[in-house]
């Protein structure tokens, strides 16, 4: 079908798009990439009176170095992530989630802000930043904060900015030494959302044994799943056999999967076995440790 | 702020058009109904079969997944775009000789696809084709044939490719 009418606006500054925020409240919908909103729009499942898009801010592209780590700003587009240099050297995980984000037509448009606010709770980048403990800036009219990434997303399609906030960066902290990371997902089809997804950062120390462990599903629940049990059990250990297996189980069991016609809620939990126990192997091996 | 039309600009296959449209209007719709282009098919009007793909300053881009007014000032080409003075592109006559379509429904987007992928990677591998080839749905499935397409396509060095850096 088509989009319903509605009055639309193009500011090219951030003031200026807070500001119709301001004005409009819930009777607004901000359009980023589009790649989620405008399916939605042309099946009419979103009839939003007023789209204030927010395309032509070209201020809130960028990737920049900050504190050790990055950056971002939430109209970076997600191809220019997986393809910028800083975000490849720095926060390697960014980039190789990024790449299974749909296909390219829809990297080149769908934004980092986008994703987030988006908060589809099968979706790649908000696993990555809750993984990453990211901190997001909620901006209004005048004011703004600071949200750490799981406190961001509350349920399902839903998270923490009001009517009249708009997500304009995202900072990423710099990873220790001796970290390694990995995005580990399973679909039905290359491009297809993934049936669940698995964010693994692991700090080793010289002995080989975990300092650190960070851990975040996708697919997995309502919202990104932290396994926090997991890492503990990580912590303080060699990240193979026993610790492992009991790391991927305790993964496992921190997930509340949906059951739908792709998969059933017992298979996602399996598969999260399966994937949890492929990423942080992999994350391990490029942190320079053995699993 | 407008819900009513208003006239944008656009560039397509390097003819500048100005033409006026609601903002609801999908880019596709635009080239389409308002430019006459039906080259580019419109099918699933949702981002999943990408047979709408065009390329939006050099970028491929699901038309159906974006407003015209989002396109005013850009430069768009479409498969129109490829043929010049009546003869095939290169790419087009590879599709042509490896039978690289059935229907031709997805035609339009495949080439597209092709064409980006050929002027980013001129070699690419078998692989790299199928993973850039898997944007868009064929339901003749004649992705083995398409796959060849572009690997004649490739050979011949159809597409030029992007300046380094």
């Amino acid at each position: 079908m088509k989009p319903p009418p509605f009055e639309y606006a193009a500011p090219r500054k951030t003031d200026e798009a807070l500001a119709l925020l301001a004005q409009h409240g819930d009777r607004a919908k901000v359009l980023a990439g589009g790649q989620s909103l405008l399916p939605l729009l042309n099946f009419r499942l979103a009839r939003p009176e007023v789209l204030v898009d927010v395309n032509r801010v070209a201020e809130l592209a960028y990737v920049r170095p900050a504190d050790g780590g990055l950056a971002i700003g939430a109209l970076t587009r997600q191809h220019a992530l997986e393809r910028s240099e800083a975000v490849r050297s720095r926060v390697p995980i960014v980039a190789e989630a990024c790449r299974l984000i749909g296909h390219l037509p829809i990297r080149h448009r769908g934004t980092v802000g986008g994703s987030l606010a988006h908060a589809d709770p099968a979706s790649e980048l908000p696993a990555v930043m809750v993984a990453l403990e990211a901190e997001l800036t909620a901006s209004r009219a005048g004011a703004r904060r600071t949200l750490p990434a799981d406190r961001f997303f509350t349920g399902i399609f839903t998270t923490a900015l009001g009517p009249d906030e708009l997500l304009t960066e995202v900072r990423v902290p710099g990873l220790p030494p001796r970290t390694g990371s990995a995005f580990v997902e399973i679909a039905r089809r290359a491009g297809d959302f993934a049936l669940v997804g698995v964010a693994a950062l692991v700090t080793l120390d010289d002995g080989g044994r975990v300092t650190r462990a960070r851990l975040a599903l996708c697919g997995a629940g309502p919202t990104p799943v932290r396994a926090r049990e997991a890492e503990r059990v990580l912590a303080g250990e060699r990240p193979d056999g026993g610790a492992l297996d009991e790391a991927v189980e305790r993964m496992a069991a921190a997930t509340d999967p949906p059951g739908d016609i792709h998969a059933s809620a017992a298979f996602r939990k399996k598969l999260a076995r399966h994937v949890g126990r492929q990423a942080i192997e992999l994350a391990v091996r490029r942190a320079g440790g053995k699993a | 702020m407008k819900r009513s039309a208003s006239v944008i600009g656009l560039t397509v296959n390097g003819v500048r058009h100005e033409v006026a449209v609601e903002p609801r209007r999908l880019l596709v719709d635009c080239l389409r109904d308002d430019l006459g282009l039906t080259g580019t098919h419109i099918g699933c009007e949702h981002g999943v079969c990408g047979t709408c793909t065009v390329l939006v300053d050099g970028e491929t881009v699901r038309s159906c997944l974006m407003l015209a007014v989002q396109a005013d000032g850009a430069s768009i080409t479409t498969v129109e775009g490829l043929a010049t003075d009546g003869a095939l592109h290169p790419l087009q006559q590879a599709f042509r000789e490896a039978q690289g379509l059935q229907c031709g429904f997805c035609t339009p987007g495949m080439l597209l696809l092709a064409w980006e992928l050929l002027r980013d990677n001129a070699s690419p591998s078998e692989a790299e084709i199928r993973e850039a080839i898997s944007a868009n749905l064929c339901r003749c499935t004649g992705y083995q044939a398409i796959v060849e397409a572009v690997q004649l396509a490739a050979e011949r060095r159809a597409v030029p490719a992007a300046a380094a850096g």
